[in-house]
């Protein structure tokens, strides 16, 4: 849908999405790395464990439909070439510390007097000014200063962590929107500008009911490990099956309603529901009111009613009768999984160098009018060179010289 | 209302939306500037409408603090679409609108005669943008789905817990709700751009499910070139010890501190006092503090311990050292970054008094989002919706509302 537009991607893990979903809606992402390859290309995991710069996953995940050069922009040469390409985009998309940029004479405003219309989108831990902007942070220290960290784990120890990061994706994907509402502002107005991500404002963006059960009630929110967190009681929301593990939480009221009704005559059926659980009115069920007692007589049952189940049993049945159980699922479960391959979510996508073809997700969002999948792999270090160099002007003799200077 | 200068000034947007996801997804919209309408019934209201906490612990649609925190700058349409007369005041809003976006379970706007096909015959360039949690079909299409199930089944608390315990769950509820709007959104600008040059609408079709994987997308990469499934690994890192939460001095107070480098290392001895350790070989190199991690995290939490969250982030960000205090609600509330960036707007409402409303989680330079109205009581705006935008004379509007298609 954004054909004709162009990114300088200048990011590293921090804020690869963006760029990512930027380029599946159609534009043409340029990833701008130093010589020898970003750093996070030496992070794993790696394909086949082999640890090498050309191998790096994380890498791979978040950089295909990118095309790549090296520059290196901390050499007065290196900013001179990055310039010329600042007049070939659109958007200049990077993760530095704040006022990195600055110092390497590539302030917005310098951007800007080289091509008025340009957007600058910064993605930092805590943006670029306020007390915190120069504060280091990586993914569990940015989940503390957010609000979800505290609120994971088992209430009798220490929060704990997703183990993937997790506070860049939700800046990065949030770069994404705010590069777009300035390209839709610059596409009416002419105007470019500065558009300011804080990954630590990203996550806190969202913390469901906590703000507010603060400000009207008074209650910190709480870790709850298995359970769901509520004023009056927890509801178990982990629950053990016979080979794993299924996710469902008590919804009253209309909501939950029909849910709890089909899990319950699916139990009935099966002799496994009790009186007790037959005489619930779950139509009248505030989750908020409901005493730990109801929860338990509740749940009891239930509990033991899945550990004689599979996941797939439970999953099946859930699907049939519209309950709102999932499974957890494996990675194994995702690559085969019913509904995904009966959408086409999945894409092989092929890596000659590594001999083989990879899979990835197709497309975040299926439009009637122009394909957002994946077209072809991450680049590798200074693939492009050639191509998008030679566009503003450079000779092969002249790229060489770069090459030798340590620029490209 | 009338006056809504901002970056999507002018676009109307008829949002047949509820809970989470499809008003986390108009709210990028509304505060920057578009006249979001929040189609709306009491004979069902949006399950944020009848959540806890409400003001005063009184309930009533309009009082509650979940729905009123995510919905500033929206307008309300009561409007009851199982009354027969509703599907012809829709309409007349669907040719009056550039976008219509639902979240329903698929079939509902089917059953409504709001499908894409029909819309498209009564405004030929619509752009209708439907995100349910498992997508418009396929066979879980018709499932029932909150955003921490779906979590689950996009694999996320695999990565969650200890090695030794089971998976637990994210710990905010509705999590896959608040990653879907960010895809939609880039992808529904970048729809309305599209339109604006070719004069073409279009279907936008999401899945809660499907952009989650996006957030898990390295591990799934990992499965299939090694064959291995994610492991539960507490706090711990592959590149960085100490790396951890870590206890400190209060109820329930915790920081983190991230060690990724020997300098950092040699810098968090410095400020424990300690520098005896920084050169200890069991402790001078990565490899050896991963090696004796366990030890290294009980030296660690003998010295946080002694002193707040602030202090220790205040002491270790100035040495240099990645480290935070654990944020709970109340503290987040009052986070002066947050604050200084304007995280939360304080806007009077008729029924909540002064009450914070949920800001944007980014800064533009040029075209900062802007608090204009609070959050709409169920159906606020539904005359001034039918006069203003609709065009109905009041004849109309009356018998309409004596025929019960307002409520």
């Amino acid at each position: 849908m954004l054909n004709g537009c162009r990114a300088l991607d200048l990011t590293d893990e921090n804020g690869f999405l963006c760029g990512k979903i930027l380029a599946d809606l159609g534009v043409d992402v340029i990833k701008v790395e130093p010589p020898g390859g970003d750093p996070s290309r030496q992070r794993g995991p790696f394909w086949a464990d082999s640890p090498h710069p050309e191998k790096s996953l994380y890498w791979f995940a978040y950089n295909s439909n990118k095309r790549g050069v090296s520059l290196n922009i901390e050499a007065q040469k290196g900013q001179e070439i990055l310039k010329e390409l600042v007049k070939t985009a659109d958007f200049v998309i990077e993760s530095f510390p704040p006022g990195f940029m600055d110092s390497l004479g590539l302030s917005y405003a310098k951007l800007k007097s080289i091509k008025q219309e340009i957007i600058l989108t910064s993605i930092t831990p805590f943006g670029q000014a306020g007390p915190y902007r120069d504060y280091q942070a990586s993914d569990i220290v940015t989940m503390g200063m957010s609000g979800i960290l505290y609120q994971t784990g088992d209430p009798d120890r220490s929060p704990v962590q997703m183990s993937l990061p997790q506070a860049c994706l939700h800046a990065g994907a949030d770069a994404a929107v705010g590069t777009m509402i300035a390209y839709y502002h610059r596409e009416m107005s002419g105007e470019g500008q500065r558009v300011d991500i804080s990954r630590q404002q990203s996550v806190a963006w969202f913390l469901a009911n906590a703000i507010p059960l603060w400000e009207l009630s008074g209650v910190v929110s709480k870790r709850a490990g298995a359970f769901r967190w509520s004023v009056n009681s927890t509801q178990r929301q982990v629950w053990r099956c016979q080979d794993g593990y299924v996710f469902f939480f008590m919804v009253g009221g209309r909501a939950g309603a029909k849910s709890f009704h089909e899990l319950v005559s699916w139990m009935d059926s099966e002799g496994m529901a009790n009186q007790y659980l037959l005489s619930v009115d779950w139509e009248t069920l505030d989750m908020f009111k409901v005493s730990q007692d109801v929860v338990d007589q509740i749940s009891q049952p239930i509990e033991r009613f899945f550990l004689t189940r599979t996941k797939k049993e439970i999953a099946r049945e859930a699907v049939k009768r519209q309950i709102s159980i999932c499974p957890l699922s494996s990675m194994a479960d995702l690559l085969s999984d019913a509904q995904l391959e009966s959408r086409n979510f999945w894409v092989e996508i092929e890596h000659p160098e590594l001999n083989t073809k990879i899979t990835y997700p197709r497309e975040f969002v299926k439009s009637s009018e122009e394909s957002c999948a994946t077209r072809f792999r991450a680049p590798l270090i200074g693939e492009h060179n050639g191509e998008i160099y030679g566009e503003i002007g450079f000779t092969k003799q002249e790229l060489d010289a770069l090459k030798k200077a340590g620029i490209i | 209302m009338d006056n809504r200068n901002g970056v999507f000034s002018g676009i109307k947007i008829a949002g047949f939306c509820w809970a989470v996801v499809g008003p986390l997804t108009m709210k990028y919209f509304a505060d920057y500037g578009a006249t979001v309408i929040r189609v709306e019934t009491t004979k069902r209201p949006c399950t944020m409408r009848i959540s806890a906490p409400y003001k005063d612990d009184k309930p009533g649609l309009d009082r509650s603090g979940y729905f009123n925190h995510f919905s500033a700058n929206m307008l309300s349409l009561a409007l009851n679409m199982e009354n027969p007369k509703a599907l012809e005041v829709a309409k007349r809003l669907v040719a009056n609108s550039d976008v219509v976006m639902d979240n329903f379970t698929p079939g509902v706007m089917e059953s409504w005669g709001l499908d894409y096909e029909e819309l498209k015959r009564v405004k030929p360039d619509i752009i209708m943008l439907r995100q349910s949690g498992f997508g418009s079909w396929g066979p879980y299409a018709q499932q029932p789905a909150f955003g921490m199930i779906l979590a689950a089944m996009a694999g996320l608390p695999n990565f969650i817990g200890w090695p030794e315990s089971g998976p637990l769950p994210v710990g905010v509820s509705a999590y896959t709700d608040c990653i879907s709007p960010r895809f939609a959104s880039a992808a529904l600008i970048a729809a309305l751009d599209y339109r604006n040059k070719t004069g073409k609408g279009q279907l936008l079709d999401l899945s809660q499910f499907e952009t989650t994987l996006y957030f898990i997308m390295p591990a799934i990469l990992e499965y299939i070139s090694t064959g291995r499934e994610p492991s539960r690994i507490g706090n711990s890192h592959p590149y960085a010890a100490p790396h951890g939460v870590y206890p400190c001095k209060g109820d329930d107070r915790w920081c983190t501190i991230a060690v990724f480098s020997d300098e950092q290392w040699a810098s968090l001895c410095q400020v424990m006092g300690k520098t005896d350790y920084r050169d200890d070989a069991r402790f001078s190199t990565l490899p050896a503090r991963k090696q004796n991690e366990d030890e290294i995290n009980e030296l660690i939490s003998g010295w946080t311990i002694n002193f707040t969250p602030k202090e220790v982030m205040t002491k270790l960000q100035s040495a240099g050292v990645p480290s935070g205090v654990v944020k709970n609600a109340a503290d987040i509330y009052d986070d002066p970054q947050l604050r200084q960036r304007k995280l939360f707007w304080p806007l009077q409402h008729p029924d909540m008094g002064l009450f914070t409303h949920l800001g944007q989680g980014f800064e533009l330079s040029k075209t900062p989002a802007r608090a204009r109205t609070p959050s709409p009581r169920l159906g606020e705006h539904t005359e001034y919706v039918c006069s203003k935008i609709l065009g109905m004379t009041d004849e109309e509007f009356v018998e309409l509302m004596g025929a019960g298609v307002f409520v």
